[in-house]
Protein backbone atom coordinates (compact mmCIF):
# COMPACT_ATOMS: atom_id res chain seq x y z
CA UNK A 1 0.00 0.00 0.00
CA UNK A 2 0.89 3.54 -0.25
CA UNK A 3 2.98 4.94 2.39
CA UNK A 4 4.97 2.52 4.44
CA UNK A 5 5.97 0.06 1.40
CA UNK A 6 6.43 2.57 -1.48
CA UNK A 7 6.79 6.04 0.01
CA UNK A 8 9.18 4.40 2.83
CA UNK A 9 10.91 2.69 0.45
CA UNK A 10 12.16 5.95 -1.03
CA UNK A 11 13.16 7.04 2.22
CA UNK A 12 15.76 5.21 2.54
CA UNK A 13 17.04 5.92 -1.06
CA UNK A 14 16.66 9.90 -0.04
CA UNK A 15 19.34 11.73 -0.93
CA UNK A 16 20.64 8.85 -3.37
CA UNK A 17 17.93 10.31 -6.09
CA UNK A 18 20.87 11.27 -8.16
CA UNK A 19 22.32 8.03 -8.28
CA UNK A 20 19.78 6.37 -9.86
CA UNK A 21 16.73 6.18 -12.95
CA UNK A 22 13.78 8.18 -12.04
CA UNK A 23 10.93 6.36 -11.17
CA UNK A 24 7.69 5.50 -13.09
CA UNK A 25 6.24 8.36 -11.22
CA UNK A 26 8.67 10.58 -12.26
CA UNK A 27 8.91 10.40 -15.54
CA UNK A 28 4.96 10.07 -15.97
CA UNK A 29 4.48 13.64 -14.15
CA UNK A 30 7.32 15.21 -16.29
CA UNK A 31 5.62 13.77 -19.40
CA UNK A 32 1.82 14.85 -18.39
CA UNK A 33 3.40 18.15 -17.64
CA UNK A 34 4.84 18.22 -20.94
CA UNK A 35 1.97 17.03 -22.70
CA UNK A 36 -0.21 19.92 -20.56
CA UNK A 37 1.86 22.55 -21.54
CA UNK A 38 2.25 21.65 -25.02
CA UNK A 39 -1.34 21.69 -25.35
CA UNK A 40 -1.72 25.08 -23.32
CA UNK A 41 -3.54 23.62 -20.18
CA UNK A 42 -1.07 25.15 -17.70
CA UNK A 43 1.53 27.13 -17.49
CA UNK A 44 4.61 26.09 -15.85
CA UNK A 45 5.46 29.08 -14.48
CA UNK A 46 2.37 28.86 -12.33
CA UNK A 47 2.88 25.15 -11.03
CA UNK A 48 6.12 26.80 -9.93
CA UNK A 49 3.97 29.41 -8.38
CA UNK A 50 1.84 27.08 -6.05
CA UNK A 51 4.97 24.69 -5.15
CA UNK A 52 6.50 28.42 -3.97
CA UNK A 53 3.09 28.90 -1.82
CA UNK A 54 3.10 25.78 -0.09
CA UNK A 55 6.74 25.99 0.62
CA UNK A 56 6.78 29.40 1.83
CA UNK A 57 3.72 30.84 2.93
CA UNK A 58 1.75 27.96 5.13
CA UNK A 59 2.98 25.12 7.35
CA UNK A 60 2.58 24.77 10.89
CA UNK A 61 4.43 27.55 11.99
CA UNK A 62 0.95 29.02 11.43
CA UNK A 63 -0.62 26.85 13.81
CA UNK A 64 1.35 26.92 16.38
CA UNK A 65 1.15 30.89 16.25
CA UNK A 66 -2.64 30.28 17.08
CA UNK A 67 -1.67 28.26 19.93
CA UNK A 68 0.75 30.25 21.35
CA UNK A 69 -2.05 33.49 21.44
CA UNK A 70 -4.62 31.07 22.81
CA UNK A 71 -2.20 29.86 25.28
CA UNK A 72 -1.00 33.56 26.76
CA UNK A 73 -4.63 35.55 26.25
CA UNK A 74 -7.50 34.27 27.74
CA UNK A 75 -10.20 36.74 25.05
CA UNK A 76 -8.13 34.89 22.18
CA UNK A 77 -8.78 31.42 23.19
CA UNK A 78 -12.48 32.23 23.74
CA UNK A 79 -12.34 33.82 20.60
CA UNK A 80 -10.87 30.82 18.76
CA UNK A 81 -13.05 27.92 20.27
CA UNK A 82 -16.19 30.16 19.21
CA UNK A 83 -15.58 30.74 15.94
CA UNK A 84 -11.96 29.14 14.60
CA UNK A 85 -12.06 30.51 11.09
CA UNK A 86 -12.33 34.20 12.35
CA UNK A 87 -9.71 34.09 14.84
CA UNK A 88 -7.07 32.41 12.81
CA UNK A 89 -7.71 34.85 10.22
CA UNK A 90 -6.55 37.59 12.61
CA UNK A 91 -3.08 36.37 12.18
CA UNK A 92 -4.28 36.90 8.22
CA UNK A 93 -4.12 32.95 7.98
CA UNK A 94 -6.60 31.34 6.03
CA UNK A 95 -7.69 29.99 2.13
CA UNK A 96 -7.62 26.53 0.85
CA UNK A 97 -8.51 23.35 2.78
CA UNK A 98 -8.90 25.69 5.85
CA UNK A 99 -12.06 27.77 4.81
CA UNK A 100 -14.08 26.18 7.61
CA UNK A 101 -11.95 25.57 11.09
CA UNK A 102 -13.12 24.27 14.06
CA UNK A 103 -10.72 24.30 17.26
CA UNK A 104 -10.41 21.88 20.26
CA UNK A 105 -8.57 21.86 23.04
CA UNK A 106 -6.57 18.67 24.88
CA UNK A 107 -6.49 18.51 28.78
CA UNK A 108 -5.38 16.83 31.72
CA UNK A 109 -8.46 14.33 31.04
CA UNK A 110 -9.58 14.84 27.54
CA UNK A 111 -7.06 13.97 24.15
CA UNK A 112 -8.75 14.87 20.58
CA UNK A 113 -7.02 12.88 17.79
CA UNK A 114 -8.09 14.44 13.63
CA UNK A 115 -7.86 11.78 10.99
CA UNK A 116 -9.56 11.89 7.57
CA UNK A 117 -10.97 8.12 6.74
CA UNK A 118 -11.80 8.55 3.48
CA UNK A 119 -9.13 10.15 1.59
CA UNK A 120 -6.33 12.83 3.66
CA UNK A 121 -8.73 15.89 4.43
CA UNK A 122 -5.98 18.53 6.84
CA UNK A 123 -5.79 21.85 7.89
CA UNK A 124 -3.59 23.17 4.98
CA UNK A 125 -3.94 26.90 6.53
CA UNK A 126 -2.38 26.26 9.67
CA UNK A 127 -0.72 23.06 9.23
CA UNK A 128 0.82 23.01 5.41
CA UNK A 129 0.56 19.99 3.38
CA UNK A 130 0.36 16.50 5.41
CA UNK A 131 3.00 14.15 6.12
CA UNK A 132 3.01 10.80 4.75
CA UNK A 133 2.24 9.18 7.85
CA UNK A 134 -0.91 10.88 8.12
CA UNK A 135 -2.19 9.90 4.69
CA UNK A 136 -1.46 6.46 5.08
CA UNK A 137 -3.66 3.70 5.23
CA UNK A 138 -2.53 2.28 8.49
CA UNK A 139 -3.38 5.94 9.80
CA UNK A 140 -6.30 6.72 8.15
CA UNK A 141 -8.10 3.17 9.16
CA UNK A 142 -6.98 2.52 12.71
CA UNK A 143 -7.36 5.83 13.80
CA UNK A 144 -10.88 5.59 14.62
CA UNK A 145 -10.60 1.80 15.70
CA UNK A 146 -7.46 2.12 17.88
CA UNK A 147 -6.34 5.46 18.79
CA UNK A 148 -4.39 4.49 21.61
CA UNK A 149 -2.45 1.95 19.44
CA UNK A 150 -1.73 4.73 16.75
CA UNK A 151 -0.45 7.24 19.94
CA UNK A 152 1.78 4.60 20.76
CA UNK A 153 3.37 4.58 17.33
CA UNK A 154 4.27 7.95 18.04
CA UNK A 155 5.26 6.96 21.52
CA UNK A 156 2.79 8.72 23.29
CA UNK A 157 0.83 6.65 26.06
CA UNK A 158 -1.72 8.24 27.94
CA UNK A 159 -3.11 7.39 31.64
CA UNK A 160 -6.13 5.09 31.23
CA UNK A 161 -8.89 7.73 32.56
CA UNK A 162 -8.13 9.85 29.45
CA UNK A 163 -10.91 10.45 27.16
CA UNK A 164 -10.12 9.91 23.62
CA UNK A 165 -12.25 11.85 20.89
CA UNK A 166 -11.05 11.14 17.62
CA UNK A 167 -12.31 13.84 14.94
CA UNK A 168 -13.17 12.26 11.34
CA UNK A 169 -12.61 15.46 8.65
CA UNK A 170 -15.60 13.71 6.95
CA UNK A 171 -16.52 17.39 5.05
CA UNK A 172 -15.01 20.58 4.91
CA UNK A 173 -14.76 21.64 8.79
CA UNK A 174 -10.87 21.24 9.34
CA UNK A 175 -9.90 20.85 12.73
CA UNK A 176 -6.90 21.91 14.87
CA UNK A 177 -6.09 20.66 18.25
CA UNK A 178 -4.86 22.95 20.67
CA UNK A 179 -2.63 21.31 22.84
CA UNK A 180 -2.07 21.46 26.49
CA UNK A 181 0.11 24.26 27.91
CA UNK A 182 3.61 22.33 29.43
CA UNK A 183 4.05 23.06 32.85
CA UNK A 184 7.55 25.28 33.36
CA UNK A 185 6.50 27.15 30.48
CA UNK A 186 5.65 30.01 32.92
CA UNK A 187 8.13 32.21 31.96
CA UNK A 188 8.23 32.05 28.27
CA UNK A 189 6.55 34.77 25.84
CA UNK A 190 4.39 33.60 23.16
CA UNK A 191 7.39 33.72 20.33
CA UNK A 192 9.23 31.23 22.80
CA UNK A 193 5.89 29.51 23.14
CA UNK A 194 5.43 28.69 19.43
CA UNK A 195 8.36 27.47 18.95
CA UNK A 196 7.40 24.50 21.31
CA UNK A 197 4.53 23.70 19.55
CA UNK A 198 4.79 21.00 16.67
CA UNK A 199 3.11 20.01 14.20
CA UNK A 200 2.21 16.65 15.45
CA UNK A 201 0.62 18.04 18.71
CA UNK A 202 -1.91 20.05 16.53
CA UNK A 203 -2.94 16.83 14.88
CA UNK A 204 -2.75 14.93 18.37
CA UNK A 205 -0.20 12.48 17.69
CA UNK A 206 1.89 14.66 20.24
CA UNK A 207 2.38 16.55 23.14
CA UNK A 208 4.18 19.36 23.57
CA UNK A 209 7.48 19.21 26.56
CA UNK A 210 9.17 22.09 27.67
CA UNK A 211 12.43 22.80 26.56
CA UNK B 1 -19.56 3.83 -3.27
CA UNK B 2 -18.55 1.20 -0.86
CA UNK B 3 -14.37 1.80 -2.41
CA UNK B 4 -10.89 0.55 -0.87
CA UNK B 5 -11.07 3.98 0.26
CA UNK B 6 -13.58 4.00 3.06
CA UNK B 7 -10.78 2.76 5.40
CA UNK B 8 -11.99 3.47 9.00
CA UNK B 9 -12.08 0.62 11.31
CA UNK B 10 -9.90 -1.91 8.53
CA UNK B 11 -7.25 -3.80 9.95
CA UNK B 12 -3.87 -5.20 8.47
CA UNK B 13 -2.25 -2.19 7.47
CA UNK B 14 0.53 -2.13 9.97
CA UNK B 15 1.46 0.25 12.24
CA UNK B 16 1.88 4.12 11.14
CA UNK B 17 5.51 5.11 11.12
CA UNK B 18 6.17 9.01 11.44
CA UNK B 19 9.24 9.99 9.65
CA UNK B 20 11.80 12.87 11.89
CA UNK B 21 12.50 15.82 9.86
CA UNK B 22 10.15 14.59 6.68
CA UNK B 23 10.87 16.64 3.71
CA UNK B 24 7.89 18.53 1.99
CA UNK B 25 8.08 16.41 -0.40
CA UNK B 26 10.53 13.75 -0.89
CA UNK B 27 10.74 14.11 -5.01
CA UNK B 28 10.55 16.56 -7.28
CA UNK B 29 7.40 14.90 -9.37
CA UNK B 30 5.48 14.68 -6.40
CA UNK B 31 5.51 18.84 -6.00
CA UNK B 32 4.60 19.05 -10.01
CA UNK B 33 2.09 16.20 -9.38
CA UNK B 34 0.37 18.90 -6.67
CA UNK B 35 0.79 21.81 -8.72
CA UNK B 36 -0.92 20.25 -11.80
CA UNK B 37 -3.70 18.99 -10.13
CA UNK B 38 -4.27 22.62 -8.33
CA UNK B 39 -3.70 24.59 -11.69
CA UNK B 40 -5.74 21.65 -13.71
CA UNK B 41 -9.45 22.50 -11.57
CA UNK B 42 -8.92 26.20 -12.84
CA UNK B 43 -10.58 25.12 -15.91
CA UNK B 44 -13.55 24.45 -13.88
CA UNK B 45 -14.45 21.24 -15.24
CA UNK B 46 -15.03 19.60 -11.97
CA UNK B 47 -15.01 20.62 -8.42
CA UNK B 48 -13.28 18.98 -5.52
CA UNK B 49 -15.86 16.95 -4.72
CA UNK B 50 -15.78 15.49 -8.15
CA UNK B 51 -11.56 15.02 -8.01
CA UNK B 52 -12.44 12.91 -5.02
CA UNK B 53 -14.83 10.52 -6.79
CA UNK B 54 -12.08 10.51 -9.47
CA UNK B 55 -9.46 8.75 -7.04
CA UNK B 56 -11.81 6.57 -5.40
CA UNK B 57 -12.79 5.17 -8.92
CA UNK B 58 -9.53 3.95 -9.03
CA UNK B 59 -9.15 0.43 -9.74
CA UNK B 60 -9.10 -0.91 -5.77
CA UNK B 61 -5.42 -2.54 -6.48
CA UNK B 62 -4.32 0.00 -7.72
CA UNK B 63 -5.18 2.61 -5.13
CA UNK B 64 -3.86 0.56 -2.40
CA UNK B 65 -0.21 0.33 -4.10
CA UNK B 66 -0.19 3.76 -5.49
CA UNK B 67 1.68 6.44 -2.99
CA UNK B 68 -0.83 9.87 -2.28
CA UNK B 69 -0.16 11.94 -5.17
CA UNK B 70 0.12 8.55 -7.46
CA UNK B 71 -3.79 8.53 -6.32
CA UNK B 72 -3.71 12.04 -7.25
CA UNK B 73 -2.56 11.94 -10.96
CA UNK B 74 -4.51 8.77 -11.30
CA UNK B 75 -7.84 10.45 -10.32
CA UNK B 76 -6.62 13.70 -12.46
CA UNK B 77 -6.09 11.58 -15.63
CA UNK B 78 -9.66 10.11 -15.32
CA UNK B 79 -11.16 13.32 -15.23
CA UNK B 80 -9.32 15.31 -17.90
CA UNK B 81 -10.54 12.45 -20.37
CA UNK B 82 -13.85 12.23 -18.71
CA UNK B 83 -13.93 15.76 -19.03
CA UNK B 84 -12.47 16.86 -22.25
CA UNK B 85 -9.44 18.38 -22.10
CA UNK B 86 -7.39 15.27 -23.46
CA UNK B 87 -7.80 12.40 -25.73
CA UNK B 88 -7.61 9.34 -24.60
CA UNK B 89 -5.09 8.64 -26.27
CA UNK B 90 -3.18 12.00 -25.02
CA UNK B 91 -3.49 10.49 -21.81
CA UNK B 92 -2.16 6.88 -23.15
CA UNK B 93 0.89 8.01 -25.07
CA UNK B 94 0.97 11.45 -23.17
CA UNK B 95 1.65 12.89 -26.91
CA UNK B 96 -0.23 15.88 -27.79
CA UNK B 97 -2.85 15.11 -31.09
CA UNK B 98 -1.38 17.37 -33.27
CA UNK B 99 -5.15 18.73 -34.81
CA UNK B 100 -6.25 20.20 -31.32
CA UNK B 101 -5.49 24.09 -31.14
CA UNK B 102 -3.35 25.40 -28.50
CA UNK B 103 -5.02 27.03 -25.80
CA UNK B 104 -4.75 29.54 -23.16
CA UNK B 105 -3.94 28.14 -19.48
CA UNK B 106 -6.72 29.47 -17.44
CA UNK B 107 -4.67 30.05 -14.39
CA UNK B 108 -1.52 32.95 -14.55
CA UNK B 109 1.28 32.71 -11.93
CA UNK B 110 0.19 35.77 -10.43
CA UNK B 111 -3.45 34.44 -9.75
CA UNK B 112 -1.83 31.63 -7.42
CA UNK B 113 -1.68 33.13 -4.28
CA UNK B 114 -5.00 35.09 -4.27
CA UNK B 115 -6.75 31.97 -5.55
CA UNK B 116 -5.12 29.65 -2.77
CA UNK B 117 -5.92 32.35 -0.01
CA UNK B 118 -9.53 32.23 -1.00
CA UNK B 119 -10.00 29.09 -1.03
CA UNK B 120 -13.11 27.37 -2.00
CA UNK B 121 -15.70 27.87 1.02
CA UNK B 122 -18.50 25.25 1.03
CA UNK B 123 -20.72 26.82 3.90
CA UNK B 124 -23.93 29.03 2.46
CA UNK B 125 -26.28 31.08 3.77
CA UNK B 126 -29.65 29.53 2.89
CA UNK B 127 -30.51 25.73 2.30
CA UNK B 128 -32.90 23.38 3.55
CA UNK B 129 -33.97 23.74 7.07
CA UNK B 130 -32.61 22.33 9.81
CA UNK B 131 -34.15 18.75 10.68
CA UNK B 132 -32.24 18.25 13.85
CA UNK B 133 -31.13 20.03 16.66
CA UNK B 134 -28.00 19.97 18.82
CA UNK B 135 -28.10 17.24 21.65
CA UNK B 136 -30.91 15.01 19.64
CA UNK B 137 -29.84 11.44 18.87
CA UNK B 138 -29.56 10.54 15.36
CA UNK B 139 -28.80 7.48 13.77
CA UNK B 140 -26.67 7.00 10.76
CA UNK B 141 -28.61 5.76 7.46
CA UNK B 142 -27.25 2.51 6.51
CA UNK B 143 -27.19 3.47 2.62
CA UNK B 144 -25.24 1.96 0.00
CA UNK B 145 -25.06 4.36 -2.88
CA UNK B 146 -22.74 3.01 -5.86
CA UNK B 147 -22.07 6.64 -6.55
CA UNK B 148 -19.79 9.22 -3.91
CA UNK B 149 -20.87 9.27 -0.69
CA UNK B 150 -19.01 11.22 2.57
CA UNK B 151 -21.02 8.90 5.09
CA UNK B 152 -18.54 6.34 5.95
CA UNK B 153 -19.06 2.58 6.24
CA UNK B 154 -18.03 2.00 9.70
CA UNK B 155 -20.70 4.55 11.75
CA UNK B 156 -23.96 3.63 9.05
CA UNK B 157 -26.94 2.02 11.19
CA UNK B 158 -25.32 3.37 14.39
CA UNK B 159 -27.00 5.77 17.01
CA UNK B 160 -24.89 8.86 18.09
CA UNK B 161 -25.58 12.61 19.15
CA UNK B 162 -25.63 15.73 17.31
CA UNK B 163 -23.00 18.07 18.80
CA UNK B 164 -22.68 20.78 16.94
CA UNK B 165 -25.02 22.09 13.89
CA UNK B 166 -22.46 23.88 11.18
CA UNK B 167 -25.20 25.33 9.24
CA UNK B 168 -25.98 24.93 5.48
CA UNK B 169 -22.83 23.30 3.67
CA UNK B 170 -22.73 22.58 -0.11
CA UNK B 171 -23.79 18.78 -0.49
CA UNK B 172 -20.72 16.38 -1.54
CA UNK B 173 -22.91 13.31 -2.36
CA UNK B 174 -24.32 15.30 -5.15
CA UNK B 175 -21.80 17.91 -6.10
CA UNK B 176 -19.69 15.22 -6.63
CA UNK B 177 -22.03 14.03 -9.28
CA UNK B 178 -22.66 17.41 -11.22
CA UNK B 179 -26.01 17.31 -9.31
CA UNK B 180 -25.86 20.99 -8.21
CA UNK B 181 -24.67 22.22 -4.75
CA UNK B 182 -27.80 21.30 -2.43
CA UNK B 183 -26.92 23.12 0.46
CA UNK B 184 -28.12 21.16 3.40
CA UNK B 185 -27.03 21.42 7.35
CA UNK B 186 -24.21 19.33 8.00
CA UNK B 187 -23.90 18.04 11.91
CA UNK B 188 -20.52 16.92 13.90
CA UNK B 189 -22.45 13.76 15.19
CA UNK B 190 -20.50 11.72 18.45
CA UNK B 191 -20.74 7.87 17.97
CA UNK B 192 -19.39 6.15 21.63
CA UNK B 193 -16.24 3.81 20.97
CA UNK B 194 -18.91 1.13 22.25
CA UNK B 195 -21.44 1.62 20.22
CA UNK B 196 -19.45 1.65 16.76
CA UNK B 197 -16.82 -1.45 17.58
CA UNK B 198 -19.00 -3.04 20.63
CA UNK B 199 -16.99 -4.92 23.37
CA UNK B 200 -13.75 -4.58 21.09
CA UNK B 201 -13.56 -1.05 21.69
CA UNK B 202 -9.93 -0.41 22.09
CA UNK B 203 -10.51 3.03 24.02
CA UNK B 204 -12.92 4.86 26.19
CA UNK B 205 -14.08 7.64 24.11
CA UNK B 206 -16.21 8.67 20.93
CA UNK B 207 -15.57 9.52 17.13
CA UNK B 208 -16.63 12.77 16.03
CA UNK B 209 -18.00 12.85 12.20
CA UNK B 210 -19.44 15.50 10.29
CA UNK B 211 -21.90 14.14 8.58
CA UNK B 212 -24.96 15.96 5.90
CA UNK B 213 -29.11 15.96 6.98
CA UNK B 214 -29.55 13.43 4.50
CA UNK B 215 -27.01 10.85 6.13
CA UNK B 216 -29.08 10.81 8.98
CA UNK B 217 -32.44 10.01 10.13
CA UNK B 218 -34.53 9.93 13.66
CA UNK B 219 -33.24 7.62 16.73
Amino acid sequence: MSTHHHDHHHDHDHGHDHQEPPSDAALRVKALETLLTAKGLVDPAALDAYIDYYETKVGPRNGAKVVARAWTDPAYRRRLLEDATAAIAEFDIRGRQGEHMVAVENGPKLHNLVVCTLCSCYPWPVLGLPPVWYKSDAYRSRAVIDPRGVLGDFGLVLDDDVEIRVWDSTAEIRYLVIPERPAGTEGLDEAQLAALVSRDSMIGTAKVTAP
Amino acid sequence: MNGVHDMGGMHGFGPVLPEADEPLFHHDWEARALAITLAMAGWKRWNLDVSRHARERSDPADYLRNSYYERWIDGLGRLMVEQGLLTEREWATMQPDPAAPRQTPPIRPQDVPALLDRGGPTARSEGQPAGFAVGQRVRARNINPVGHTRLPRYVRGHVGTIMLDHGPHVFADDHAHFRGENPQHLYNVRFEAAELWGADAAFRGDVRVDLWESHLESA
